[in-house]
This record gives structure tokens, sequence and C-alpha cells, in this order.
């Protein structure tokens, strides 16, 4: 068996490899739902109404994308220039503290300003907590992948410190949560009914600037060629390191805008489950994606629709919840995977 | 001829895709023999010993060995049958012994210990033979290039190799370890041993090989006996048309345009710069000769702006030189030209506008206030780019990986050559490329020094060096010999200098004993 680059890359290999990478991951799942006792035609659909067969439904799918296309973002900028963010969990859960800390009372604004003040200082308190990793990796070339991923836990750590401890909101009858935002600063749902809220629209614009400036702007640029080949980047000009640092504070801030969106948006309130591994998930996302920041959207969306849909198909049919994280993760090497085979082929022979 | 053929080619053809790679190639070799294989770069040489050993599986025909079919795709197979390879780059383990990288794969995993005493007077016994002297016991980090190549060939002998292949093997020599290498060669022969010479350097297939087979496209166009072959014949056999390199026209320099004096690097070794004084001036082309590793390459970064600690002066028309700046350099006037297209010319995962573009994509014709690229005159002036420089391509929007590698030099050249520069850094230009992009690349550059350019040409090519530069200097060691006339000196005593640290003694003359190595 021999694997061998092909000549050319067709568009179409290239493009419908996460659709096969879903297929195939979709096939694996059915042998274990299978397994599992169930019908698997039935689970499927149980699946697909779950996450898109009603008005609430869809709206509930939605409103569950919407962290997963911010860390998905992050994920995929970073990605570009191969910074290897693995913190957009705590990313998020800082910009969660930043939107808490200014939101619960200490400014009071009317809410066409206070809105995007917390969407600001949260996406600063993302981008705060890589200035460490980054110049630990720009400057002493210190794995990003490991101090990322361990600022996770710290964060985590802070976070849980703070609403046992001092911003333990008194009025929660004992449970670790903090202060509610103030009203100017709760993002407004879109609809009368349901959990869908503005942040939907705030993800989908920032998806739209980021595509616009990787592919328009010389920001963008520069963070492909130094993720291409930072040697051919630098040799022309490209400042290698800060093109690093700044892709790094773009990461940090879009996975800290999830944080405030969950807190201001969704909850209303910090707690230590704010998030389910949305980080992590983006990860998912954005290698779904294949990086491309508008085709996280899309991701975000199926990714979410399988959570989703799970939960309900596991109360129907009495599946463990779990197969929609085995569904992600065996779509993601699915994907990783069919990227492979859409550059290179395998030939058998004796 | 009368002997069996020790090896036989037989009709193999090897695909890539459309590519045809090899097509119904039949040779064979006899014992005794030196066969060379001549060719361009994408000729197909290569491609054909890696199916001989065993890299590569044929699509149709078959190789013989002694009259017996040899396994398609095993190396192992094609090492029992007897053939030894030296790869261009070496292929040794440099914290290990020469003996024990000679001995290393050559005993069984389960013995008990290395039977080290018969390995040594096995390997005494083939040094002798061959005349081939290294010290066995020397770590490989510590030899030369040309003594390492001396146990590239020992293990492919200790392996008891019949059919030795060199790939492109002066590359990396001096002149003197070439004709060692030579000598070396003959004394194999004349022991029954053939040897398969793949160059594309006519000088040297002309004096080793007692026969010529030439490649073009992956065809076979020819075989000769080298006795009746002269260089414009295969030349023209090799190219398949007549092309002749631009030669020099006599113009009389301008002022100064680079200015060193006393540059030295930090760091140790070979490749730190000791000392470095040159001046170059406009409508001249300076040359820097040596064998790659001499401190060269520290000299282009320098100048490249990659590499800002050293100490001494650096001028370029009398302003103080931006190093440690790529961006500021390109915008005072430099044009550079790097060793290595794929990892420092261009980005190949992008595309050609955007590679044209790198350079000066901050400058108000690229991008509105270095914040929005200007795509159309971008893309504007990569289509005029890639007309003027003759760039085989789809468009300015083709991925550039695409490229062969002459297309690709041909757009560094277009990049460097964009805004007419003063000074031009060009390092190893026409390396790995074929006859028709080096006229063109080396045209380039003379149209450049004929509009008032400053070049700086380094080059591991003599031939090259001589033909293309004004003045020359010698790089060895990390110091710099004294400019000199380019047509002063015979390669041979150039190549002197390179082997002696760049100190150049009259003495040794034009006869001295180690004799014309070229033709020129």
């Amino acid at each position: 068996m021999v694997i061998e680059p092909r000549q050319s890359v067709s568009i179409l290999h290239a493009g419908l490899a996460p659709i096969w990478a879903i297929l195939v991951s979709m096939i694996i799942c059915a042998a274990l739902i299978n397994w599992a006792g169930a019908p698997v035609f039935e689970a499927y659909g149980l699946l697909v109404k779950g996450a898109f067969g009603s008005a609430f439904a869809i709206k509930e799918t939605l409103t569950r994308s919407i962290p997963l296309i911010f860390t998905g973002l992050a994920v995929s900028v970073a990605f570009r220039a191969k910074f290897y963010n693995i913190g957009a969990e705590g990313q998020l859960y800082a910009g969660a503290l930043a939107a808490t800390f200014f939101g619960t009372g200490l400014v009071t604004m009317p809410a066409p300003l206070m809105i995007p003040f917390l969407v600001i200082v949260g996406a600063l308190a993302g981008g705060a907590l890589l200035i460490v990793p980054v110049l630990l990796k720009t400057h002493l070339k210190v794995d990003e992948v490991v101090t990322t991923l361990l600022l996770n836990f710290v964060v985590l750590l802070m976070v849980s410190y703070l609403i046992e401890g001092p911003w333990k909101d008194p009025m929660s009858l004992g449970w670790p949560q903090a202060a509610s935002i103030i009203d100017e600063g709760v993002l407004p749902t879109l609809m009368a009914k349901g959990r869908l809220h503005l942040g939907l629209i705030i993800a989908l614009i920032m998806a739209v600037l980021v595509w616009l400036m990787m592919r328009y702007t010389v920001q963008g640029y520069e963070i492909r060629a130094v993720g291409h080949n930072a040697k051919a980047a630098e040799f022309s000009g490209v400042r290698v390191n800060r093109t690093v640092i700044m892709t790094a504070m773009i990461s940090g801030g879009l996975a800290g805008m999830a944080g405030v969106s969950e807190t201001a948006g969704l909850k209303g309130y910090l707690t230590l489950d704010l998030s389910p591994g949305f980080g992590y998930t983006g990860i998912a996302v954005a290698m779904l994606a294949q990086l491309n920041p508008l085709a996280v959207i899309p991701a975000a969306v199926f990714l979410s629709a399988v959570y989703v849909g799970s939960d309900a198909m596991s109360r129907a049919v009495n599946i463990p919840t779990y197969i929609a994280d085995v569904l992600v993760g065996v779509s993601v090497l699915a994907v990783l995977c069919s990227v492979m085979f859409s550059q290179y082929r395998i030939r058998w022979s004796k | 001829m009368d002997s069996e053929p020790i090896l036989a080619f037989q009709g193999v053809t090897k695909r890539f895709g459309t590519l045809v790679a090899n097509d119904d190639i039949s040779l064979s070799l006899r014992p005794g023999e030196v066969l060379a294989l001549l060719g361009e770069n994408g000729a197909g040489k290569t491609t054909l010993m890696n199916i001989l050993f065993g890299h590569y599986q044929a699509d149709e025909g078959a190789v013989l060995v002694d009259g017996k079919e040899l396994p398609a795709g095993s190396t192992l197979a094609a090492i029992q049958a007897g053939i030894g390879m030296v790869h261009q780059h070496f292929t040794l383990a440099e914290n290990l012994t020469v003996l024990e990288n000679i001995t290393l794969g050559t005993e069984s995993l389960l013995a008990w210990r290395q039977d080290i005493r018969s390995s040594r007077k096995k390997l005494d016994a083939m040094m002798q033979d061959y005349g081939l002297s290294v010290d066995p016991d020397a770590l490989v980090s510590s030899l030369s290039v040309g003594e390492r190549q001396r146990v590239e060939i020992l293990k492919a002998l200790y392996r008891d190799a019949r059919i030795l292949i060199l790939d492109e093997p002066t590359a990396v020599l001096t002149p003197q370890e070439a004709s060692r290498l030579f000598s070396t060669l003959k004394s194999i022969t004349t022991r029954g041993l053939a040897v398969i010479f793949i160059s594309h350097k006519l000088h040297e297939i002309l004096e080793i090989s007692t026969r010529v087979a030439v490649l073009r496209r992956g065809a076979i166009v020819g075989q000769l006996d080298t006795a009746d072959a002269n260089r414009e014949q295969l030349a023209q056999m090799m190219v398949g048309r007549t092309v002749s390199r631009p030669k020099l026209s006599p113009i009389e320099p301008g002022t100064p345009v680079l200015q060193i004096e006393n540059l030295t690097s930090e760091g140790m070794g070979a490749t730190a710069l000791k000392q470095l004084n040159l001046t170059v001036y406009a409508h001249q082309i300076v040359g820097i000769a040596g064998v790659a590793g001499n401190g060269q390459g520290t000299l282009a970064d320098i100048l490249s702006g990659l590499n800002s600690s050293f100490t001494g002066s650096l001028l370029i028309n009398d302003a103080a030189y931006c190093t440690g700046d790529p961006r500021a350099i390109v915008a005072s006037g430099v044009g550079r030209i790097p060793e290595d297209r794929h990892a420092r010319g261009m980005v190949v995962d992008m595309e050609i506008w955007e590679n044209l573009m790198s350079e000066d994509i901050r400058s108000p014709a690229m991008s509105k206030h270095e914040i929005l690229i200007n795509s159309k005159a971008a893309l504007r002036r990569a289509e005029q780019q890639i007309d003027q420089f003759d760039v085989r391509c789809e468009g300015p929007m083709a991925e550039t990986r695409l490229l062969s590698g002459g297309n690709m030099q041909k757009l560094i050249l277009a990049r460097a050559l964009a805004r007419d520069p003063a000074f031009i850094l060009a390092n190893q230009p026409v390396r790995g490329l074929d006859e028709g992009a080096i006229a063109h690349v080396q045209g380039q550059l003379l149209e450049a020094r004929q509009r008032g350019a400053a070049i700086l040409l380094i080059s591991e090519d003599l031939d090259e060096l001589m033909s293309l530069t004004d003045k020359m200097a010698v790089m060895s060691n990390g110091k710099l010999s004294a400019v000199f006339d380019s047509q002063q000196h015979s390669a041979a005593e150039i190549g002197l200098m390179m082997a002696s640290g760049g100190h150049f003694e009259a003495t040794t003359g034009q006869d001295s004993g180690t004799g014309e190595l070229r033709g020129h």
C-alpha cells in the first residue's frame, strides 16, 4: 500500500470533504446506535427533528451555535497563522469575567452603548489572557498548545473562586453564581418567544468581518503568509512576531466575545457551567470549516444541531447523550482524513 | 564491448498522472564502464535511478541485473543485487564514526555482538584497494564534504556493490576534490565494477565517462561513446535546441553602490564572517565563489536583512544599510534573490499575485493606508510581470506551488527587479533550473547591470561565475579573498583558493599539478 500525492486537487474534492466526513461519521455512529439497541433510522430522525423539527428547536439550535461561531472563528484565525490556540475555553471565561465585572453595576450606560462596551471589554479580556502565552512563544519559543491549554484550568479555578467567594450573588440562595448583568447590558432576544438573542447577529457580523479581514486586508494577508511559510513571510518584509501577536489578540478577542454573549445574552449571570466546552468544540468547528470564517457558520450550526438533537434523541430512544460527543469527534476525525485524501490517494499493490 | 551486461533496463516507463517521467527507457551497463546519464533537471534521471533502487515501481518494463529480473519496489533487493547509491544529499549519521556508519545495517539485529575487528579489516582492505582514505574512527560530523562522499562510496562498496550510482556527485565539491573523486572512480572501474554517473555538467561527463546516454523529457534521445562526443553536440542533444547563454558586454563601472568594510559576524566556525571588505560598483557584477557553507549564507542573510548580529560598516549608495529589516532594505533599493525558492522565496501555498506583491504590499500603490489591499492594481501589475518575465502559468490567480522551478524563479526575479533596485543580491539564482530558464535569468541580471545596477552574485558554479561576472572573490572559511578580474585566473586556480582559505599564492601558477579541470 502506497500513499501518493495527487497531481491536482479538484475543488470538488476539497469542498465536499466535510460533507463526506459527516456522512462517514453518521455511518460509524449508526453502528453504535444499533449496538445500544435503538433503531438507527428512527434515532437519526429524532435527532434531526430535535434540532430542526419545530420553530422552538430551530431557535434552540441557533442559540447554541452562537458561542460556537465565536470560538470557531477564534480558532480558525489562530490556526491560519499556525498559532495553535487551544485556550478558547479560558478566553471565553475571561470575557465572561470582564462582562460580569463591568456589567453588574460598576458602569451604567444606556443599552446602545452598554452592549458594545461589554462586548469590547470582553474581547479585550480574552485577548489579554493570550498575552503571556503569545509572548512566551514569540520570544522564548514556548509551545503555545501547552500554555493556552493549561491556562484554561487556571481561569476556570479563578472563576470558581470568584463566584464562590467575593463575587457571589447574595440573592442567589446559596448557588455559586455572580450577580446578574444589569438590564442595560443584557442582549435583547430577537423574537418574542425563545432564547435566541442579539449574540447571533454579533456573531454573524464577526464572521463576515473576519472573512473580509483575511481576504482583503494587509493584516489578513500577513496572517496567511506567516501561517503558510513564516520564513518566506519574514524574507519579504512581514514582521512575523508582530503578526503572531496580533493574531493571538484577534483570536482571544473573538473567544472573549463568546463569554460576553453567553453571560449577557443567554444566562444573564456568570456560573461555572456557563460553557460545556464551547472552547474545545470551537476547534472542531474550525476544523470542519477548514478554517474558512464563513464556513464556520454552517459548521457551528451543524455541531450545535448534533448536540441539541441528540438531547431529544436520547430522551426518546434511551441512548446516552454522549452519542453527540462521539458523532462530533468522529466527524472531525473524518474531516481530517478526508482533507488528507483530497490531497493524497492510496494505491494498493502487492 | 564483449562482456555481458551487468545491468539492463528494458522498456522502463513511469508515469505520474499525465506526466511521463520515464518513457520506454532501455539501457545497458557493462562491467568496467562509466555510463553518464546526462539531462536537464526534470529530464527523468533521478526517477530512473529511483526505480532501479526500488523507491518507485515502474509502470511498464523491467530491470535486469545479471540477466535476472530485479523485484520491483524493493530497496533491499536492489542492495542485495549489488547496487549501491551515493545520493546527492548524504545519508550519514553525523554522531557516529566512519566505521559505524559503514557497518550500520549490515549486521544482523540478533547478533550477540558486533564483529568490529573483521569489519575494520575489510574496510582497511577496501581503502587500500581503491585508494580511498578516511580515518575509520573519526566522527562523521568532523569530516569535510569530500571525505563524507568517500564514506558514502565506501559504504556502498562495503555492501559488495558492483554497480555504483552517483547522483550529481560533484555539486558540493571543489574542483580538486572532484578530480580526486574521478581518479577513485577510475580505480573502481578497473576492478570490474560499473558506475552510473548522473550529471548535467558536460565537462565532467566528457572527462570521466566511457559512454553517455542523454535523457530529454523522460526519453533517451541518444547514446554514444564518450570518445565520439563533443560538448556542443551533447548540449544540443540535452536541450533539444541550441541555447546560448548570454554573454557579458564590456561596460565602464559607475559609482560605488555597495560598500562593505570590516564586516565580522558573530558566531563560530566556517559560516561566521571574518573582516570582509568588498565594494560593488554600478554597472558591475561581482561574483562570490566558494564551496557551500563557508559563510556565503551568513553574508546573504545580512544583506537580505535577516541577520543583524555583526560589526563593521555596510553602505548602500553612501547611506547606512537598513540591516535586520527586510522591509526597509527593499524600500532602500535592494533587490534580493534568495538561495532557496521554496523555503524563503515564495509562499507556495498562496497565489502568484499575492507573492508578487509581498515585498511592497504596504506601499500606497498596493494598499490603502496599509490596511485594504488594492487587489485590482496588484492583479494588473502581476499580469504585466507575468508577461514581461515570460512566466508560464494559468494567470495571476494560479497557485504558486503549481509552477516549475524555473517559472518560480522568474517570479522571484520579477519581484526583486520590480522597483529597479540599485543593488541586487543574487544567491544561487540558477541552481536547479533548466537551460532555457538559466538563459532567461542570466539575461535579466545582465539587463539590470546594463541599467546601472550593482549585482552581487553568489554561486557554487565556477563556469557560471566566470562567464557572468566582471570581478570575482573567493569565500572560504568565512573569509573573502581580494577581488580579481574574472578572466584573470583559471578554474583550477580558483579551486585552489576555495580549498586554501582564500589565500591565493601566485607561485601555484597555471601549471600546478592539479591540472585544468574545466574547458572554457
